[in-house]
C-alpha cells in the first residue's frame, strides 16, 4: 500500500498529466486569418483545347469506313493562360499544365488570396488555347467581401466560363 | 555524430531524472515513464471503446454528423458527453505517450541492432495515429473540421501525386455531399484497424509484452481523464460554413498543430519537415554503433530441451527445434538478429549450477563473453584469496551503479551484463564456498535495461520462477538492491546496511555448511580463449 504522501504525489502528477492534456487539447485559440480579412479562393479544372485538322476529302478515302472521322485530333492538350488582377494590380500571371503522361489532361489550379476585408476590383482572364491570341474567357467585377468571407473563383463552361461565387 | 551522442546523453539525462524521481510517489511497477508503451496502448483501447459508442450513434449526413454528435454533449452528457470527451482526451494522451516513447527509446540507444526491427516498424505507426486523429476531428462537421479538412487538403495538393486538387472539394457549401462522411467513417475505421496490426506487428519480436499498465496505473489514468471529462467537456464548434473562414477555433494542438505550421510556412516545408523526419527515423538504426556483443551459444550435448531459455528471452530470440542427438527432446536455438546478449537465457538453464562436478562446467546456453565456467572459476579464486570479515559477493548489474567504484575491501565485486544471467544456484554456491553474504544490484523495478532481468531475479529468488533458490539458503544473506545508473550512493549505503546486518543483526546467526570445492582436474576449455577468467570480475 503506497504511503499517502506518494498518494498525493500521484494524484498531483496524474491531475497535471490531465491538465496538460486538457489545456493543450483546446488552447490557445487559433485565427487563420486576421478579423479584418476575407479570402479569395481561385480554383479552376479544365481540358485545355486541341488544336484539330480539318482531314481532306482523299485522305477521309484513304481511311476505313469506320475511321472517317472528319478533324484529325492530337491527343495532348493547349497549356492555359490564366491572369488574376486585384484592385488593377498583377496578383496571378501563370500557365497551367496539361496533366498526365501524355499531356491529354485536365489542367488545375487552386490558390487562396487572403485580402482586406472591403470593396475590391477583381479582373480574371484565361486562354485555354495556346496558338489563339488573347483571352478567350474574361470575367471583371467588383466584389464586396465581408471579414472572414470566402469568394471563390472558378470556372464553368456551362455557367458562361469564369464566374464568382 | 558528435552532435547526435551529445544530443541523445542531454535528453537520456533529463529523462533519467525524472523517472528516478517518479520512482518516488509511483514506485517502479506504476512509474509511468517505465510503461509509455503499455500506457499509450491502454489509452489506445479507451479510444477504441469510446468510439465504438460514439459510431452507433452517429447519423452520416452533412447536417445529421453535426446534429448527431452534438446532441451527445447536451442532451446525453453524462453518458455519450463523457464518452466523447474522454475519446478525445484518450487520443490526446495517445499522441503524448507516444512521442515520449519514441523520444525515451531514442535517447536510450534502443533503436538499432537487435531493436532494428521494433524501432522501424514504429515509424508508420506515427504516420497512422495522426491520419487517424485528424481525419476523427472531420467527422464533426463543424468549424474546427472545416479548418482542418481544408488544410490538410491543401496540405495534399502540394504533392505532385494528385493531379485534381483536393481542396477544390471544400470551395463551397455545395461542394460536398453526405456519402463523403460515409467515405470519412470508415476511414476513421480502417486506419486505427491498420495502426493495431501495425502495433502488432511492432511488438510481435519481444515476449512477454506488457499489454497493460497496472491495474493501479489504469484505474488512475481513467479516473484523471474521466475528471476532466467532466470539468471540460468536449463540445463541437459552429456548424462547418465553407463561404466562411473559422474563426478562435480551439484547436487540438497535440494533433492537428499541422494546420499552424502549414499556415506559418507553407505546404512544400511541412513535407520536407515531416519526410525528412521520417527519413531521420528510420536511417538511425544504420549510423554507426558499438559493436554487438556476442550472441548466447547453445551446446547441444547440455542441452535438456526444458524450453526456461525459451520461457525467458525478453527478446523471442530462443527458439525449440528437435534435438539431434536425443529424439524426443529438444534442442534451443538463438537467432542472432533477435539476441540481446544479456544472457538471461544462461540464468535460466538448469545446467549452469556451479555445483556440478565437472571440471570445466558447460551448461546448455551460454554467453561467450562470460561464460558459466569463468564465473565460477573466478569466484573460486576470488573467495580463495579474500581474507576479510565479513566477505560479500556483490554480483552487479552492469547497467545499474557501477559497482566496480566500490572501495570496499570485504566486497568481491562480479559484473555481470544483467544481473538475470545469474543462475540462483550461484547465490548459494558463493554463500557455501567463503561468502559470508551476497548482494545483487538490479536495474530499478520496471527499468531493465533488457526488459526482464529485474523480475526474472526477483521470481527467481523468491522461488516463484525456475530455476530458483533453494529454501535451504538463509534469505537474510542475500540482498537485491535496485538501483539507477546514479544511484552509488544508493549502493554504498545498501552494502554498508547488509555488512551490519551481517556482522550484529539477524543474519549473523544464519549459515550454510561449506560446500568442498573438489579439486578438480586442468581440462582444456571447451570454448578456447572464452574460456578464460573475465577480467572485470574484481576483488
Amino acid at each position: 500500500m503506497p504511503k499517502p504522501a506518494a498518494i498525493a504525489g500521484q494524484v498531483v502528477l496524474y491531475g497535471a498529466f490531465a491538465a496538460f492534456i486538457g489545456y493543450f487539447a483546446t488552447s490557445p485559440k487559433y485565427r487563420q486569418i486576421p478579423d479584418d480579412a476575407a479570402l479569395i479562393k481561385l480554383s479552376i479544372n479544365h481540358l485545355g483545347e486541341r488544336e484539330c485538322r480539318k482531314r481532306s476529302p482523299e485522305e477521309l478515302a484513304r481511311l476505313p469506313p469506320n475511321m472517317r472521322a472528319p478533324l484529325d485530333c492530337p491527343r495532348e492538350r493547349s497549356d492555359i493562360r490564366l491572369e488574376m488582377d486585384l484592385d488593377g494590380e498583377p496578383v496571378l500571371r501563370t500557365t497551367m499544365h496539361p496533366t498526365g503522361l501524355y499531356k491529354d489532361g485536365i489542367s488545375t489550379i487552386y490558390r487562396r488570396f487572403e485580402v482586406k476585408a472591403g470593396s475590391h476590383e477583381v479582373a480574371v482572364r484565361m486562354n485555354d488555347n495556346a496558338v489563339k491570341p488573347g483571352f478567350a474567357f474574361v470575367r471583371e467585377g467588383r466584389v464586396t467581401l465581408a471579414p472572414g468571407q470566402v469568394m471563390v473563383i472558378d470556372f464553368n463552361p456551362d455557367m458562361g466560363g469564369l464566374f464568382f461565387k | 555524430m558528435k552532435f547526435h551522442a551529445a544530443l541523445r546523453a542531454g535528453v537520456r539525462s533529463i529523462f533519467l531524472r525524472v523517472e528516478e524521481a517518479l520512482d518516488a510517489p509511483f514506485g517502479g511497477a506504476d512509474n509511468p515513464l517505465r510503461h509509455l508503451g503499455a500506457i499509450g496502448l491502454y489509452l489506445l483501447w479507451i479510444v477504441v471503446g469510446t468510439g465504438i459508442y460514439l459510431y452507433t450513434v452517429l447519423d452520416t449526413g452533412i447536417a445529421a454528423v453535426y446534429r448527431s454528435i452534438g446532441q451527445l454533449s447536451t442532451d446525453q452528457w453524462y453518458l455519450g458527453g463523457i464518452l466523447r470527451s474522454l475519446h478525445r482526451y484518450s487520443a490526446d494522451g495517445f499522441v503524448l505517450v507516444m512521442m515520449l516513447h519514441l523520444v525515451r527509446e531514442w535517447c536510450y540507444g534502443r533503436y538499432h541492432g537487435f531493436r532494428l526491427y521494433s524501432w522501424v516498424t514504429g515509424v508508420p505507426l506515427i504516420w497512422l495515429a495522426y491520419m487517424a486523429g485528424i481525419g476523427g476531428y472531420w467527422i464533426v462537421w463543424d468549424q474546427l473540421a472545416q479548418l482542418s479538412a481544408l488544410s490538410t487538403a491543401e496540405l495534399l495538393d502540394w504533392l505532385p501525386v494528385i493531379s485534381e486538387p483536393t481542396a477544390r472539394n471544400f470551395l463551397a457549401p455545395d461542394s460536398i455531399s453526405d456519402r463523403f462522411f460515409t467515405m470519412l467513417v470508415f476511414l476513421h475505421l480502417g486506419v486505427p484497424l491498420l495502426l493495431i496490426l501495425g502495433l502488432w506487428a511492432h511488438v510481435h519480436r519481444i515476449s512477454h509484452v506488457d499489454y497493460l499498465p497496472s491495474r493501479r496505473a489504469m484505474l488512475a489514468t481513467l479516473a484523471a481523464l474521466l475528471v476532466l471529462a467532466l470539468i471540460r467537456p468536449v463540445a463541437s464548434h459552429p456548424p462547418a460554413n465553407l463561404a466562411t473562414v473559422p474563426r478562435d477555433v480551439a484547436l487540438d494542438w497535440f494533433i492537428l498543430f499541422i494546420h499552424p505550421l502549414t499556415d506559418l510556412g507553407s505546404p512544400a516545408i511541412v513535407w520536407a519537415l515531416l519526410f525528412a523526419a521520417t527519413i531521420v527515423l528510420c536511417a538511425l538504426p544504420i549510423l554507426p554503433h558499438p559493436a554487438r556483443d556476442p550472441v548466447a551459444v547453445v551446446t547441444p550435448a547440455r542441452c535438456t530441451g526444458c524450453d526456461r531459455c525459451l520461457a525467458d528471452c525478453p527478446y523471442a530470440a530462443i527458439t525449440m527445434t528437435p534435438h539431434p542427438l536425443r529424439p524426443g527432446s529438444n534442442l534451443a536455438v538463438v537467432d542472432a538478429d533477435l539476441c540481446a546478449a544479456c544472457g538471461i537465457c544462461a540464468g535460466s538453464c538448469p545446467s549452469s549450477t556451479p555445483f556440478r562436478r565437472q571440471p570445466t562446467l558447460v551448461t546448455g546456453i551460454d554467453m561467450p563473453q562470460l561464460p558459466v565456467n569463468a564465473l565460477r572459476e573466478c569466484l573460486d579464486r576470488s573467495l580463495g584469496e579474500h581474507r576479510h570479515e565479513p566477505t560479500i559477493v556483490v554480483f552487479a548489474c552492469s547497467r545499474a551503479a557501477d559497482a566496480n567504484a566500490l572501495a570496499m575491501p570485504d566486497a568481491i565485486v562480479v559484473p555481470l551484463p544483467c544481473t538475470g544471467m545469474l543462475p540462483p544456484s550461484f547465490v548459494e554456491y558463493a554463500l557455501r564456498t567463503g561468502a559470508d553474504g551476497v548482494l545483487l544490484t538490479t536495474c530499478r523495478a520496471g527499468g531493465c535495461a533488457f526488459r526482464l532481468g529485474e523480475r526474472w531475479t526477483a521470481e527467481r529468488l523468491a522461488g516463484r520462477r525456475e530455476p530458483h533458490l533453494r529454501r535451504n539458503v538463509p534469505r537474510d544473506l542475500v540482498a537485491v538492491v535496485p538501483l539507477a545508473v546514479g544511484d552509488s550512493a544508493a549502493l554504498d549505503a545498501a552494502l554498508a546496511s547488509f555488512r551490519r546486518n551481517l556482522q550484529g543483526g539477524p543474519a549473523a546467526s544464519a549459515s550454510l555448511p561449506p560446500y568442498e570445492v573438489l579439486r578438480r582436474p586442468t581440462a582444456e576449455p571447451v570454448f578456447g580463449s572464452v574460456r578464460s577468467p573475465d577480467p572485470r570480475i574484481s576483488a
